[in-house]
């Protein structure tokens, strides 16, 4: 997949990984994906939220060795 | 794009911990796009007291309340487990192990994220706050102002 940007928000604590990509997905276009790379056990949680209220899209999620990716396509 | 949401929050308590949750709250509904107000009443006021000591006119009573309170969000107690200051000291340096932010930095944070916070100008009478001892850049109201910011609220709490 096609990431127009990539977010480290690893080690970062609630509420720091929402209010990181929010800032993140306001400098992409609509269509634009935004990679999230959060270690925070409930940011998967979170942002499935986020984006379904903020008419984004999860287009897909993985977790790897507790790194957790999004791809979270901007609506 | 349509209306954005509200949340309102009114911190009335002092204590750390719970206003670490109302500021989570708040950053966190601020990243939902909502407008976000905090009505600070009571103890609450104290997270938006500065640090410093500022010299200003006061009667007895309100001087002696001005020494009881804590002077800033850093130095406010926890609502269980205090132990006479320890464990505010406790749960900060837990805070550092998990990397969560101090309530200093989530209030910075809110300000940041265009959090409209509110002094209760009735209660700052009452304890004998004055506005040179307050945060700058934040407003100061009554209950009609919250009430207006409430009644449109999709999210109001009371901390």
């Amino acid at each position: 997949m096609q990431s127009k940007k990539i977010l480290d928000a690893k080690g970062l604590a609630c509420p720091m990984p929402i209010v990181k990509t929010r800032k993140a997905i306001q400098e992409l276009r609509v269509g634009e994906i935004l990679e999230v790379h959060a270690t925070d056990k409930g940011s998967k949680n979170d942002l499935a939220a986020w984006s379904k209220s903020g008419g984004h899209e999860l287009v897909q999620d993985t977790e790897e060795d507790g790194i957790l990716k999004f791809w979270i396509k901007k609506g | 794009m349509t209306e954005n949401k509200k949340t309102t929050i009114v911190l009335f308590s002092g204590d750390y911990d719970k206003a670490m949750a109302a500021y989570i709250i708040a950053n966190g509904a601020a990243a939902y796009d909502h407008e976000v107000t905090i009505f600070h009443t009571f103890w609450g006021l104290n997270a938006l007291r500065k640090d410093e000591d500022i010299k200003v006119q006061k009667g007895f009573m309100e001087k002696m309340f001005g020494k009881m309170m804590p002077k800033g969000a850093d130095k406010m107690g926890l609502s269980k487990m205090n132990f006479a200051g320890m464990g505010p000291k406790m749960i900060k340096s837990v805070m550092k192990k998990h990397n969560a932010l101090s309530l200093p930095s989530l209030i910075d944070m809110a300000q940041e994220q265009d959090v409209k916070l509110v002094a209760c100008t009735m209660t700052m009478d009452l304890l004998g706050l004055q506005k040179e001892e307050l945060l700058d850049s934040i407003d100061y109201a009554g209950v009609a102002a919250y009430l207006g910011d409430a009644e449109e609220g999709n999210v109001n709490l009371f901390i």
